[in-house]
């Protein structure tokens, strides 16, 4: 980096970041309020919340809503975006011809369909037996803290992490994977391909999401937990419930709504899987999912007709999950 | 991908923070150096060399440096196509870039995304010192050029230890019968002939292309090559079969003939490919991997010595009426960003002077005409440099002249053929429906 960018061009943006940045905004809202002001009385409550919700709304105008519109149109065009088509482009993404080739969409819909029902019940559980159990040790804090610990990862650093524990060599080697240096050692059998292995390479793919994301799901459902009141559960064993009893009967129903929101996070996020499978495996071996899909879509087949159909889908599909998480989460801030 | 984002608290400074990022747009440019010929400035250059390859790629670059002053940024990447597309369309295209795929700046060039390098490079030195081949492969639509080569590999070498073929009696074969006939007699002494490993990344599968291209070229020679990369001629059609039908009867039932079989096979990154073939006792005595691999066994085994440890016989022709072909690859830079650094940098390339430091290095083939084969650093790579000119029928890598999505298709299905042969005609078939898809582009 050369003196000369740093003084003419990297100090200066540098500077209008700092100072400029909220300059404008502070003008922004004093010239608001100075209008605001001036309009009759009846007419301020109206007008203020839109001045300050503006800018956000015009943020995600911006750069949700208008790009979801324009890719929503995008694949209803043919490959040159010149013709309309209608759905064909659909057509052609779910072709039924292609129904057990790996090179359809068909897979990643069935992929991401594993990943939505295994990532999401195995985060839930783990998380959900972790945060019970670790309130009930005087050791709660590092316990909670090491399991924690993989959120700090990137999901490219984790899928890279994982590669290594699930790498094979062949029968007799020493292996090198900590999975088959366990299957092998201990259980005497053959090394397994894990990444490559069709018929377990999915579930390892989600397993190695799931040990990333517990230690968030174990955290909210945690927090959730210490707001059950002592007193509660004190009554539950005073009329003589054991505590499976009270697991069951006090402390999930209790939870429920935390569970479901987390639940249907967990959900997004399964649908969005994207970085674990491009780096473990690049959507081969029958592993392919959605996004990946219209990743390679996008920019290897440089298909935008395609790409824009397979991220309509993801849309569609996620849309509902949406939905039904806006209104749980507001279903549990009215609870409070 | 932003569609599934979940929805974004925007600050609402963001708006603001968007024009205050539009002041500092202009920030790509370089202020002009001072004298004595230094023209300084940045140079930012996307490439596929990682590790060894780069530190090569870097001590190429180090004279340019220090002569014009001129930094260059390098960047690299093993997903170059996503990668480079990705910049182009952001309009944050990288001023040069080296070894993409013919397929991918064909695209690029009719997009008009390329800059053309007819006025940047000396057309007549580049004539005189290059063999046509490589002037022509550099044209892209229009006849314009796009792209000059710095190396070269050659393809379809068949690596193995002479001391290990000595010590079984075992010699290199001529043709294609005595190579099936080695690969059987390797097998029933007790041994897996072959050593093939797959696994690159995104790119996995591409080492068992490689053996399948060559195989076409060598059993149905160029014409039936060129119509098949340009789309003309179908993966299901007898010839295509035949090639993979070929590189599985080598293989055997059930990727018996190559170590690991074929769970090894695909976990194995294509770097490590010999690693059991310079195992004592061997484990596989022969290995097909391009000219560029012998790097990958010195630097896993140092104390390997080319030509005494390691050497090489070109795949024997299938076909005697296409005997001498040869599948090539190059690496070829193309300027995706016109500025005074990238013109610098691109003329200095396709000197002899700055190809013949990686040549020194080892790994590399140059095509130019002015690099000397004293400058080739074993007897190994100036074999190698004879072979390719000896050659009689050189034909550039099928899978970078296809689109790329093609090529990614063809990858991922050999992964698919190496485990399961019997899947070959559906296999065939979902690469027709690739072929018909990505060529009505």
């Amino acid at each position: 980096m050369d003196v000369g960018t740093l003084l003419t061009v990297q100090l200066p943006t540098l500077l209008v970041v700092i100072i400029g940045v909220p300059a404008v905004l502070a003008g922004y809202i004093v010239l608001g309020e100075f209008l605001v002001r001036r309009l009759p009385d009846e007419a301020r409550p109206r007008v203020r919340p839109w001045l300050w919700v503006g800018p956000a709304l015009a943020f995600v105008g911006l750069f949700l809503v208008y790009p979801a519109v324009g890719t929503i149109i995008r694949s209803l065009y043919d490959k040159g975006g010149g013709t309309f088509v209608g759905l064909r482009n659909y057509a052609s993404v779910l072709s039924l011809s292609d129904f057990p080739s790996s090179s359809s969409v068909w897979i990643a819909i069935r992929d991401n369909a594993y990943w939505l029902v295994f990532y999401t019940i195995l985060a839930l559980l783990f998380g959900l037996l972790l945060a019970v159990l670790s309130d009930r040790v005087p050791y709660e804090t590092p316990v909670k803290s090491l399991i924690f610990m993989p959120m700090a990862i990137s999901f490219t650093a984790l899928a890279v992490i994982w590669r290594f524990m699930f790498s094979y060599q062949p029968p007799g080697a020493p292996q090198t994977g900590t999975l088959n240096a366990i299957v092998t050692g201990l259980f005497h059998a053959q090394p397994i391909t894990w990444v490559q292995d069709e018929r377990v390479n999915n579930f390892a793919l989600i397993a190695a999401a799931v040990w990333g994301i517990t230690g968030f799901v174990m955290v909210i459902l945690s927090a959730s937990l210490k707001g059950i009141p002592a007193e509660l559960l004190e009554a539950a064993r005073v009329d003589g419930a054991g505590e499976i009893t009270i697991f069951r009967r006090v402390i999930l129903p209790l939870l429920m709504p935390t569970i479901t929101v987390v639940g249907t996070t967990l959900v997004i996020f399964a649908l969005k899987a994207f970085d674990i499978v491009y780096v473990m495996t690049a959507g081969n071996y029958h592993t392919d999912v959605l996004a990946n899909a219209m990743y390679k879509t996008l920019y290897l087949a440089q298909n935008f007709a395609n790409s824009s159909a397979i991220a309509v889908i993801l849309l569609i599909a996620v849309i509902p999950v949406l939905i039904f998480n806006l209104r749980q989460f507001r279903a549990v801030e009215a609870r409070r | 991908m932003f569609l599934t984002r979940p929805l974004r608290r925007a600050p609402a400074f963001g708006l603001l923070a968007v024009l205050a990022l539009a002041a500092c747009a202009p920030g790509q440019s370089t202020g002009g150096g001072g004298g004595g010929g230094k023209i300084g400035g940045t140079v930012h250059v996307l490439a596929v060399w990682a590790g060894s390859e780069q530190d090569s790629f870097m001590a190429v670059l180090k004279p340019f440096e220090d002569r014009t002053g001129i930094k260059v940024e390098y960047e690299s990447t093993r997903d170059l196509d996503a990668t480079l597309l990705t910049r182009v369309q952001a309009g944050n295209p990288p001023e040069v870039t080296g070894a993409p795929s013919v397929g991918t700046l064909n695209k690029l060039a009719s997009q008009g995304k390329l800059v053309s390098l007819d006025n940047i490079v000396d057309m007549n030195a580049l004539k005189s010192q290059y063999a046509d081949t490589w002037v022509k492969l550099g044209q892209g639509p229009g006849g314009k050029l796009y792209q000059i080569f710095s190396w070269a590999a050659m393809k379809g070498l068949v690596w193995y230890n002479p001391k290990s073929f000595q010590a079984k009696g075992y010699t290199a074969p001529k043709t294609w019968a005595d190579f099936t006939a080695l690969v059987s007699k390797i097998k029933a002494d007790g041994t897996t002939p072959l050593c093939i490993t797959l696994e690159s990344g995104a790119a996995s599968g591409w080492p068992g292309s490689d053996w399948i291209k060559e195989i076409v070229l060598s059993q149905s020679g160029p014409t039936v090559y060129d119509n098949w990369w340009q789309g003309k001629q179908k993966w299901t059609s007898t010839e295509i079969k035949q090639a993979w039908q070929t590189f599985g009867q080598l293989m055997g039932p059930g990727a018996g003939n190559v170590f690991g079989g074929p769970n090894y096979m695909v976990s194995t990154n294509f770097g490590d490919v010999g690693t059991p073939m310079f195992a004592s006792p061997p484990k596989c005595y022969m290995l097909n991997q391009g000219s560029f691999i012998t790097d990958f066994f010195v630097k896993a085994n140092p104390s390997l010595k080319p030509a005494q440890d390691f050497t090489f016989f070109t795949l024997p022709p299938i076909n005697s009426s296409y005997a001498g072909s040869t599948v090539m690859a190059g690496d070829g830079f193309a300027m995706t960003k016109n500025t005074p650094q990238s013109r610098e940098l691109i003329k200095y390339l396709t000197t002899a002077e700055a190809q013949s430091i990686w040549v020194k290095r080892g790994g590399k083939i140059s095509p130019n005409k002015n690099v000397p084969n004293s400058d080739y650093p074993d007897d190994i790579s100036k074999q190698v440099a004879t072979a390719l000119g000896a050659a009689k029928i050189a034909d550039f890598d099928a899978g970078d002249l296809m689109p790329a999505d093609m090529r990614n298709a063809w990858w991922g299905k050999v992964l698919d053929f190496v485990k399961d042969q019997s899947k070959l005609d559906s296999i065939l078939a979902d690469l027709d429906k690739v072929q018909a898809s990505s060529s009505t582009g």
